[in-house]
Parts: C-alpha cells; sequence; structure tokens
C-alpha cells in the first residue's frame, strides 16, 4: 500500500497543527491510561482465573472513572516534617516526560507533533527525567523508606537504561536515521525480524525501566507498601500512577514504532494499526505479568550487566557488521541469519550467566 | 543440557497463562450465582421440632457452650414434660453439632442455610417461635442421612455448575 503522508503542517498553519495534535496527544494518553488499567485488571483476573472488576458500567468498564473519582476525592497529605514544594512538583517532574515522548511518535504518516530529526535520542533523553521526579519525591517525603525505594529505583532504572539505548541503536543503524518517522518509513521488513535479539533486549530493558513485573521488585505490590510513593495519596499518588501507565503506554508506542512497523500494515487504516500494535505490545506485558515471578536485586543487576549488556553491545556490533561489509545484499538474506545468531548468543550467554560466581542459584 | 535455563521456562510459563484465558473463572459472583452448599452443612441456626420434643434436655447437657436454654414444666395428667421455653444463643453457639446428634427423638436439627446473619446481636437469639421447619429455614442433612438425600446436590467448582438453588 502506498504511503500516504500528511503535509508536516496539517491541519494549515503551524499554530494550528501544535493545537490540533497536543490536545490528540493529551486525549490519547488519558483515555488510553483508563483503557489501560481497566484492560490490565480485566486480563490479569481472566488469566488467573478471576473475573476482575465487573461491578461499574457494562463489564466493568466504568471502573477506572471509579477509581479516578476515588482517587480525585481523597485527602492530600503532606508529610509535616517534607519539603513540601519539592513534595508537590515530584508528581509534576515523573509525568510530564512520559507524556513529551508521546511528541515524536508518529500515529501514522505525518501525523506526529513534531518530527525531530533526533526523536529517538530525544525520547531516551527526556524518559530519563522521570527518575529525577522519582528521587524528587522520595527525598521530599522525609522518610527514610520513601528515600531508599527511590533510590533503589533509580539503581535499577540507570542500569537498565544502557541495554535499552544500545539495543535501540541497531536500529538506528538499519534505517538510519534517528527521527521515528524515518524508521517507520525504513521498516519495509518490521525490524523485530531483523533485529530479534535487540527487540529482546530493549523489550526487557524497557520492562525493566518502567517498573513492570519480573523487574517490580523496588515496589513490589505484593510485599512493600510501596517504594518512594508512600507518603503520597491522593491525586498526587494519582499522578505517579498516571505516570507509570503513561510510561508503560510509551514503551508499547516506542516499540510499536521501532521494531513493529508503527503505523504500517496492510488493508486498515494507519493510525488503526498503530492502535492495535500498541493494544499487542502491552497485552504481552500484562500476560507477562501474570506468568514471571518477581526477581531478586541481585538477579535484577545482573541480568542487567552481565547479560543485556554484553549482548547489547555485540547486537551492535554485528548489525554494524552486516550493514558495513554487506551494504548490497537484500535485507531478507539477514532475517534468518540475525535469528540464529539471536539463538546463538542467548544460549551461549545463558550458559555464562552466573550469580555470586556461580555459588548463588539463578 | 537444562533447557529451562535458556528461556524455554519462561516460554512454558507463557503458554500456561495465555491457555487460561479461555477458562471459565472459577469466582462465583455472589448475590447473582450461588453454590449449593454440602447438604450435611451446619448453617447458622438451629430447628427445633416442638412436636416430637419431650423436654429431656440432652441437648441442653451436650451443648458444652451452655447456649441452649430448655425449661419445662411437669404435665401430671399426660405423665410427661411439657416445654415451655427453648432458647438458643446462636451467638455463643459453635456449630459443632453435638446437640443435634445428643437428642434422641429427632426433634433437632441443624439448618441449611448460611445467609442468616443478623445485624444486632440480640437477633441472634431464638427461641421457640423461630426455630421451627419452614420453606425459608431449611433443614441440613447433618446426622440424618434420609434428609440430605432429599437436597440437591452440593455443586462443585469442577462441574463449573453456577446455578441458582
Amino acid at each position: 500500500m502506498a504511503m500516504q503522508w500528511l503535509p508536516p503542517d496539517w491541519p494549515g498553519n503551524f499554530w494550528a497543527h501544535w493545537a490540533v495534535f497536543t490536545v490528540i496527544i493529551v486525549a490519547f494518553i488519558l483515555v488510553m491510561f483508563l483503557a489501560f488499567t481497566w484492560f490490565e485488571r480485566r486480563a490479569l483476573a481472566i488469566m488467573q482465573a478471576r473475573l476482575g472488576p465487573n461491578r461499574a458500567g457494562p463489564f466493568g468498564l466504568l471502573q477506572p472513572v471509579a477509581d479516578g473519582l476515588k482517587v480525585l476525592l481523597k485527602e492530600d497529605i503532606v508529610p509535616a516534617k517534607g519539603d513540601k514544594l519539592v513534595h508537590w512538583l515530584a508528581p509534576v517532574v515523573a509525568f510530564v516526560p512520559a507524556m513529551l515522548i508521546f511528541a515524536v511518535i508518529p500515529f501514522q504518516g505525518g501525523a506526529l507533533l513534531a518530527d525531530l530529526n533526533i526523536g529517538i535520542l530525544y525520547i531516551v533523553a527526556i524518559s530519563s527525567v522521570t527518575t529525577v521526579g522519582i528521587f524528587m519525591a522520595g527525598w521530599a517525603s522525609n522518610n527514610k523508606y520513601s528515600t531508599l525505594g527511590a533510590m533503589r529505583q533509580i539503581a535499577s532504572v540507570v542500569s537498565y537504561e544502557i541495554p535499552v539505548v544500545l539495543s535501540v541503536v541497531g536500529v538506528v543503524l538499519l534505517a538510519g536515521s534517528l527521527s521515528l518517522q524515518q524508521i517507520v518509513a525504513a521498516q519495509d521488513i518490521p525490524f523485530i525480524l531483523l533485529q530479534p535479539l535487540g527487540f529482546l533486549l530493549f523489550f526487557i530493558g524497557a520492562l525493566a525501566e518502567i517498573n513492570r513485573t519480573p523487574f517490580d521488585l523496588t515496589e513490589a505490590d505484593s510485599e512493600l507498601v510501596a517504594g518512594f510513593n508512600i507518603e503520597y495519596s491522593g491525586i498526587k499518588w494519582g499522578l505517579f500512577f498516571l505516570a507509570e501507565y503513561a510510561e508503560a503506554l510509551a514503551i508499547s508506542a516506542i516499540v510499536t514504532t521501532v521494531f513493529l512497523g508503527g503505523w504500517r500494515g496492510p488493508l486498515l487504516p494507519d493510525w488503526l494499526w498503530f492502535l492495535v500494535k500498541v493494544g499487542i505490545i502491552f497485552f504481552v506485558i500484562v500476560w507477562i505479568r501474570t506468568t514471571i515471578p518477581r526477581v531478586r536485586i541481585d538477579q535484577l543487576m545482573a541480568l542487567a550487566w552481565k547479560f543485556l549488556f554484553p549482548l547489547a553491545l555485540l547486537n551492535l556490533l554485528i548489525t554494524a557488521v552486516e550493514i558495513l561489509v554487506w551494504p548490497e545484499v537484500s535485507l531478507w538474506v539477514f532475517v534468518p541469519v540475525n535469528i540464529a545468531i539471536a539463538i546463538v548468543l542467548i544460549v551461549l550467554w545463558s550458559k555464562f550467566f552466573k550469580l555470586g560466581w556461580g555459588k548463588v542459584e539463578v | 543440557m537444562k533447557f529451562e535455563r535458556y528461556g524455554l521456562g519462561i516460554a512454558k510459563g507463557l503458554t500456561v497463562t495465555i491457555r487460561h484465558l479461555l477458562r471459565r473463572p472459577v469466582t462465583t459472583q455472589y448475590p447473582e450465582q450461588r453454590l449449593n452448599p454440602s447438604r450435611r452443612t451446619r448453617g447458622n441456626e438451629l430447628i427445633w421440632d416442638e412436636a416430637k420434643c419431650t423436654g429431656c434436655g440432652t441437648c441442653a447437657k451436650a451443648c458444652h457452650i451452655g447456649a441452649i436454654h430448655i425449661s419445662t414444666s411437669t404435665d401430671l395428667v399426660n405423665n410427661k414434660y411439657e416445654v415451655k421455653s427453648y432458647e438458643v444463643d446462636t451467638g455463643y453457639c459453635i456449630f459443632c453439632g453435638l446437640c443435634v446428634e445428643a437428642c434422641p427423638f429427632e426433634a433437632l436439627f441443624m439448618s441449611y442455610d448460611y445467609e442468616r446473619a443478623q445485624y444486632r446481636r440480640g437477633d441472634l437469639f431464638q427461641s421457640k417461635e423461630n426455630m421451627a421447619e419452614t420453606p425459608e429455614r431449611k433443614v441440613s442433612g447433618y446426622f440424618y442421612p434420609g434428609r440430605a438425600a432429599k437436597l440437591p446436590k452440593q455443586s462443585l467448582l469442577v462441574d463449573n455448575d453456577r446455578g441458582k438453588r
């Protein structure tokens, strides 16, 4: 299907474009947030042979609205000796970057707020700011547990940033551009086939970065009260929750754009393809949450530094060699080759993967 | 070679969870769906048959909680006891069923109901007037297999039977 591109200043001039897409992005995030919370609870429940929320509205569809109302009406408690201003700012600092990510994500050809030529770099940079908000929250609460919670969250997030960024670089090499628009345009073959290892590394690392199971040990909701957000209540807590789901949505959108061919697909309209792929990725995230138990902190760190990081480096090297040495060869040739390389590397590295010099069970 | 270590274990787990998408939930949506309790259930009331009771007081003696109060007067003409009051404080009752087992005249039963919770502690007090067997106050098959046979079968979750009773 011929790609149809919206003009860069659709629907007319610069400011109209800005206004329309700002509204679209905010609405998209809020609607998807409501949909995702409902979808996650339902899907999780069904896979655990339960029913999930089914009282508010048909199929419990109004449950997120009820939850939102509850959160809005709750008392806003600020610790007496906490840093009031920072305590107030932290949820905003955590949430806004998650929203800003969507500025560069194309919903369909040309349909994005700003086609930055450094799109991926922008996403990597902006999404790290969330960590600052988390640390602000931990610090401002004047509570040792929330400070510790924030610290360990940062420790895990910062470690996982490295393999995530490195695994995206492979895609950037293939596409020859950092712009997400161009990356989508370059995907005549979805990059999940050309970069199977990169996809796995990115997805695992992204799960850890947004604190989803199996890497949610810093705020393990079945074991701990919470991490950095113990001292938060009401809408401020709600903003952290919103930020968490906005990040999950952002990760789904980034994976869709970078690895699954973005809005490209046959028959259906482009934006619908984008939504479907985002939904599938989010379903996989939920699916993983039902399946895999939480990892320990040593496993978490070892996975980042001993498994994902070297594999990401190797993946980058292999991709670079493939592109430099055989630029004329059809990319289809590399699909089976790269899948084979991914399997071999994973098996090999799993053999090497040890904890505590092999004295601790993996 | 243990392939579980190379991601195969995770893949197996993922197939198990995805298969559960097609399974029916095991939860019961209580007020709309009800499960039949065991036919020998010891529900939260006692049922007493005034016609059969001879006022012997065996049930009160068997009750180690002391939740049964029975007072009788002597009917000299017919040469038997007349039950003046029969009271059970189900707030004290531990539903052990010993009184039912002790009764030599098949006059005392456990109830089949489990929904007789009350708002006030005083309402847990049962006396003669509200101890008779009625359609709302069904008799459980506890200690009486003949009565148990007439009750509906217990619904088991494996049968996926969540019908109304």
